[in-house]
């Protein structure tokens, strides 16, 4: 009990010494700045590990082999933004229809109390953008989850088409904007505090903050009694339904709850890229994400957010030499010819990476071991060690 | 105009992309019922053979290129099977499932190192994209050819399962994968054959699908591919002339979707005054069609019934 208290106010201890960290580089960095990078990776990784571990949720948790994250992160990301756009800019927005949702909560508590109002609001608007996401997932939950494995599969990856082609109809044009994007409303450059006379940029932070907050959730679920109950779902339904449990209404408590966090997710990425389009979130999205938990460790969940990062950095930034054929290594720079290194070589090679992993390394980064689990063993094995090199030396 | 004239052009559209479907759907249906693995990797060798063909008739006529095409696609078929597939015949069905995924993000990209993003366009073969009148409507040949010729093709198809050796290793494997290698079946070389067939189709299927909407983008396959999917499934999974079926049907579907505002409307039916803009939903009403299925008949319209052991 003792030994457990303390390993959790190191964990504690080092969370909040990286959050300082990052509202530290936050200030420190400008956008110009070629670390810049390093922020906007953190962000879109962070994103990416909270859809990633509500994916492994279900997929890796509960084994019910969902496609439908594309789906339910538009839902989330666009009633995010309708609900963010503040009243006077709606029409710059919906240039083709007349707008029917008439209020901002961003706009409206900002109003009121400030600064601090305005974050209140947003988090209001990303609640509802997870809320509205689980009672779709409910609704779709009802015929989809009595279906077997792979049909269930297929049949999620069809109501994301369903969901996207709704949202891209033009009759609900006064709500979803049809097929135009929605943007201007309250994205990462908008978190702003001012603190005596100078401005903190706090947008990374939020939206790490929420994200770290969302997987703290799905931690204690995965660890309550219904985690369990979930794990024994996965394990063999049969067995499990004949130890009393539920098998449909646990399968569709953990498809709703995996569902808000999507929610919350494709909310975050709205707020991460600043305008949002049903036309970008396409099966390619969710097979991302899939290949984000398999590289993780399907049914870790420190896993899934360290797949997460480094699917993130690598595409984004650690490979992007494979695709401007400039390479600095130990301070002289090396221009690699552009007729194989040009654009797009880089998804090429880390596609290849991928593939490598699925099929020699298929338990992934962690399998289904949690980190304190490796480092339990790294101590473990550097304790054992010391005694023998004692022995040696007397 | 009577009814007549304006229905019949979207049927005659949606049975020849329909035929399309149903050329990949049996590559789904034939891998599905040996292997239980949804392929999801064949949607993009379509949209591949779409590219090769692009690049190879750029550089020797036509009537060449043709063969070369197929030959190029079925080794890469092959390829994809021995690489991705073969290492996982023992593992848990989901994995090789993401391996299918793996290899489809893959080819995706692939394309798209390749091409540069842009949509190139495809070829015109002479004879099949002559434009004709066909009963009244102008269209292109291939569009009236595409349902004869994929009628032909499945009877040579269901001909050779039924009774050539292969094809009798083929069903014996579907039925029961352990007891047809105790009787000395070789699997290897089933499964390989499989895959030519259904690689085989779906370059088949390519060459009339890209006569018909004749640009290649690196995602034109996944629509494609998950339509045809789906006609399988509808169809029952594992029964070619299910499969047909199935591509038939939903081909003809979404083309009566994509046309339901004219046909619905004040020049057809009378029934809505003002368009409905019903033509966004052509794509998801296939899958609508599927949960339906999925929901009444879980094992499509042809399909066995699987037993659960415990």
């Amino acid at each position: 009990m003792n030994k457990n208290n303390s390993s959790k106010i190191t964990a504690a201890v080092l969370l909040i010494l990286l959050f300082g960290l990052v509202i530290f580089l936050e200030q420190v960095i400008r956008p110009t700045d070629e670390w810049a990078m390093l922020l906007s990776c953190l962000r879109m990784g962070s994103v990416y590990a909270l859809v990633a571990v509500s994916m492994n949720l279900l997929n890796g948790f509960t084994g019910l082999f969902s496609l439908g994250q594309a789906g339910f992160m538009l839902i989330g990301a666009y009633t995010y933004a309708i609900f963010s756009i503040p009243l006077d800019l709606k029409d710059s927005v919906y240039t083709f229809y007349d707008y029917s949702v008439k209020i901002s909560f961003p706009e409206v508590l900002g109003n009121v109390f400030g600064g601090f109002g305005m974050i209140t609001g947003v988090l209001v608007s990303i609640i509802l953008a997870g809320i509205i996401t689980a009672m779709a997932a409910f609704l779709i939950g009802l015929p989809v989850l009595r279906l077997r494995s792979d049909y269930l599969a297929i049949a999620t990856l069809g109501f994301a088409e369903i969901i996207r082609a709704v949202f891209l109809w033009g009759r609900l044009g006064p709500v979803t904007n049809g097929s135009n994007p929605l943007r201007r409303f309250t994205r990462t450059s908008d978190f702003t505090m001012d603190v005596g006379n100078t401005t903190l940029t706090l947008g990374t932070t939020t939206i790490m903050i929420i994200a770290a907050a969302c997987i703290f959730v799905i931690i204690l679920l995965v660890n309550s009694s219904y985690g369990r109950v979930f794990k024994a779902i996965r394990e063999d339904e049969i067995a499990a339904e004949a130890m009393g449990i539920n098998l449909y209404k646990h399968k569709q408590l953990s498809f709703c709850i995996s569902s808000f966090f999507t929610g919350v997710g494709g909310a975050l990425l709205a707020i991460f890229m600043g305008t949002v389009m049903a036309s970008n979130f396409m099966a390619a999205m969710t097979y991302e994400f899939l290949l984000i938990i398999v590289l993780g460790g399907i049914g870790s969940i420190s896993g899934s957010v360290v797949g997460a990062m480094l699917f993130v950095f690598a595409s984004q930034w650690w490979l992007r030499w494979l695709d401007s054929g400039i390479i600095t290594l130990f301070g002289t720079r090396y221009i690699l010819p552009n007729t194989i290194f040009r654009s797009g070589f880089r998804l090429v090679v880390f596609s290849v990476i991928i593939m490598c992993v699925v099929l020699f390394f298929r338990r992934g980064l962690m399998g289904d071991k949690e980190l304190p689990y490796y480092w339990n063993k790294l101590k473990s094995r550097i304790m054992a060690r010391k005694p023998k090199a004692g022995e040696s030396n007397g | 105009m009577n009814l007549f004239d304006i229905i019949m052009p979207y049927i005659i559209a949606g049975l020849s992309v329909g035929g399309q479907y149903a050329l990949i759907a049996i590559g789904y249906t034939m891998v599905y019922g040996i292997l239980r693995l949804i392929n999801f990797a064949h949607g993009d060798v379509f949209m591949i053979s779409g590219l090769v063909m692009i690049y190879v008739a750029a550089e020797v006529p036509l009537y060449i290129s043709i063969p070369i095409v197929i030959a190029i696609i079925m080794v890469i078929g092959f390829t994809i099977e021995r690489v991705a597939y073969k290492p996982l015949r023992n593992a848990p069905r989901m994995s090789v499932m993401i391996s299918a995924i793996g290899v489809s993000y893959l080819l995706q990209n692939l394309a798209l190192y390749l091409t540069g993003g842009l949509a190139r366009r495809y070829p015109t073969i002479p004879w099949i994209s002559d434009s004709i009148v066909f009963i009244g409507i102008t269209t292109r040949r291939v569009t009236v050819i595409t349902p004869f010729l994929v009628v032909a093709m499945v009877v040579v198809l269901v001909w050779l399962i039924n009774h050539t050796k292969t094809g009798i290793a083929m069903r014996a494997v579907a039925k029961d994968f352990e007891t047809s290698q105790l009787m000395g079946i070789k699997i290897n070389s089933v499964i390989s054959s499989t895959f030519a067939i259904g690689t085989f189709l779906a370059v088949a299927g390519s060459f009339l699908f890209f006569s018909n909407f004749p640009s290649v983008f690196p995602a034109a396959g996944a629509m494609p591919g998950l339509k045809a999917f789906v006609a399988a499934v509808f169809g029952g999974i594992g029964s070619i002339p299910g499969a047909v079926l199935g591509g038939l049907l939903i081909g003809v579907f979404e083309s009566l979707i994509k046309g339901a505002d004219i046909i619905l409307g004040p020049a057809g039916f009378g029934i809505i005054r003002t368009p409905m803009e019903l033509a966004t939903f052509s794509d998801a009403f296939t899958f609508v069609l599927l949960v339906i299925v999925l929901i009444f008949k879980p094992t499509g319209l042809f399909g066995d019934k699987p037993t659960e052991k415990v």
